[in-house]
């Protein structure tokens, strides 16, 4: 069945009023397209950021102040102003510094086209950003790890490195898991800010054909039933993973309520 | 000895610089952040009165558009409440004949209500959160004291929400003056819009945006010392550990 065949079916044609076929036939396949981009900039600006969060989160617990100083100058930026302003500033602040500069005499965005791709500088402020938030978080769970925990390593005889790797931050991560997953479904969400900066992921997507095609009901919709189902499922996701990680926590016998109620 | 003038010279104030242009901005902000927060607030009372009421039908409403909200990202909604909001509005108003051909809904009142909407459904959790964590005994004396329903909201209820609120609450306000940048997408002349008029006619991009991004760190500075101390307030009184 193709968009002819469902105005057939509905015995509509393209009018001015809501048009599930156009929906359906032309903005969903476009949006669902683009889910790709939306979930690469996600994994990479997680990914990256959650990674750079743990040396952030040290440097902020750390008592040397030429340490904790810039960590907590770092995170009160991040979280201190909003991400649309970040991404504008390193999309056209980079833009303009590196559009002054030449690379064996060439302009440096001519000998690296990359460099106009917008995803990237996306993807910059996105890491940025989750590093900064991510970083106060795993302070506050560093510091909720029982002092008990790093005692019985000190007693064990573990280097102060080994006592991180093996005791502080496993256990840190832990208890900062689930608010790691709500995280997880903001950044998600602040995907959607790269729009505004030419990255034609599922919003980017929806404002191009909302200018193309003049229809606005159709494509927000979309859009936002998009956002929903990519939100079910990595919440869905996320849940599963916490579950994983926690396995060796939960109770041992987990007894179906159907067998215990029996009347 | 400095030929070239000097990038503060571009804040100055006047049909010089920008000075004006960001301070308007920055009122603009507080503006739309403050009606928007009121507007959430009251969302946000009947968002909790609805989930809480007891009514099944009233607690899937009050989840629907709380769990709506939480899973499509605020830039989005911004634009659905500017662009269908304005749209049904008029065809409402159309619909009942006060007016012929619709209304122009101004940037200020799209970005108060879609502030207003997307932080409502937040505060409408952290309102039922704080309403829970009241003492059930509490309402209980209420109610065997013959006190009627608003008393009891107005008497017992609500200053305690308030203080168990507090500190959600003010998580909210931050972020709702961080989300106010988002409508500078719809033509708002906030903060943001601002620093991105005032860059791309200049092409100063670095210069402007960290003046943006200093003047909402500003804000954001401020609000954490005002919401300290009203949070040390909404608790006195109460014995600490």
């Amino acid at each position: 069945m193709d968009i002819a065949q469902c105005y057939a079916f509905l015995n509509t044609e393209p009018g001015p009023g809501f048009d599930w076929c156009f929906l359906l036939w032309s903005v969903m396949p476009a949006l669902i397209k683009a889910v790709p981009i939306s979930l690469f900039l996600l994994v990479t600006s997680g990914v990256i950021g959650n990674l750079l969060a743990v040396p952030i989160a040290v440097a902020r617990v750390s008592r040397n102040p030429l340490l904790w100083m810039p960590s907590y100058a770092f995170i009160l930026v991040m979280r201190g102003t909003p991400l649309l302003v970040q991404i504008y500033l390193i999309y056209y602040g980079l833009g303009q510094v590196l559009g002054g500069m030449t690379w064996d005499g060439t302009p440096m965005m001519r000998a690296f086209p990359f460099l106009r791709d917008a995803i990237y500088y996306a993807i910059f402020a996105l890491t940025l950003n989750t590093a900064g938030y991510t970083g106060e978080i795993l302070r506050g769970a560093i510091l909720a790890v029982p002092h008990g925990e790093i005692e019985a390593g000190r007693a064990f005889g573990m280097s102060k490195w080994l006592i991180f790797r093996r005791i502080t931050l496993p256990r840190a991560i832990r208890i900062c898991l689930p608010t790691m997953s709500t995280e997880t479904i903001l950044l998600l969400k602040a995907t959607a800010l790269a729009s505004t900066i030419t990255v034609y992921e599922v919003l980017g997507t929806a404002q191009f054909i909302r200018q193309q095609s003049f229809r606005t009901y159709e494509t927000l919709i979309g859009a936002g039933i998009v956002y929903i189902v990519l939100v079910f499922i990595l919440t869905r996701i996320l849940n599963w993973l916490e579950r994983y990680l926690n396995k060796d926590r939960e109770s041992p016998v987990a007894i179906p309520l159907a067998q215990t109620v029996k009347p | 000895m400095n030929p070239q003038p000097s990038l503060w010279s571009l804040m100055a104030y006047g049909d010089t610089g920008y000075g004006d242009e960001f301070l308007r901005g920055i009122l603009f902000t507080l503006q739309i952040s403050i009606s928007g927060y009121l507007l959430a607030f009251m969302l946000g009372l009947l968002g909790a009165g609805a989930k809480l009421h007891g009514n099944r039908w009233l607690y899937r409403l009050g989840d629907l558009y709380t769990t709506f909200v939480r899973a499509i990202p605020e830039l989005l909604l911004i634009l659905m409440v500017y662009y269908m909001g304005s749209r049904a509005v008029n065809a409402v108003l159309i619909g009942l004949g006060v007016t012929e051909r619709g209304i122009n809904i101004s940037p200020f009142i799209a970005a108060v209500a879609s502030l207003g909407f997307i932080y409502g459904a937040y505060l409408t959790d952290i309102l039922r959160g704080a309403i829970q964590a009241i003492p059930k005994g509490q309402i209980e004396a209420a109610r065997a004291y013959g006190m009627h329903g608003l008393m009891r909201f107005r008497r017992i209820i609500f200053p305690q929400m308030i203080r168990y609120a507090v500190p959600g609450m003010g998580n909210q306000w931050l972020n709702i003056t961080k989300d106010s940048a988002l409508v500078s997408v719809i033509g708002a002349f906030e903060l943001l819009f601002a620093a991105k008029s005032a860059a791309s006619q200049t092409k100063e991009y670095i210069f402007f945006y960290s003046v943006g991004a200093l003047c909402f760190l500003t804000i954001t500075v401020v609000s954490m010392i005002v919401l300290h101390r009203i949070e040390r307030r909404a608790s006195r009184g109460v014995r600490r550990a």
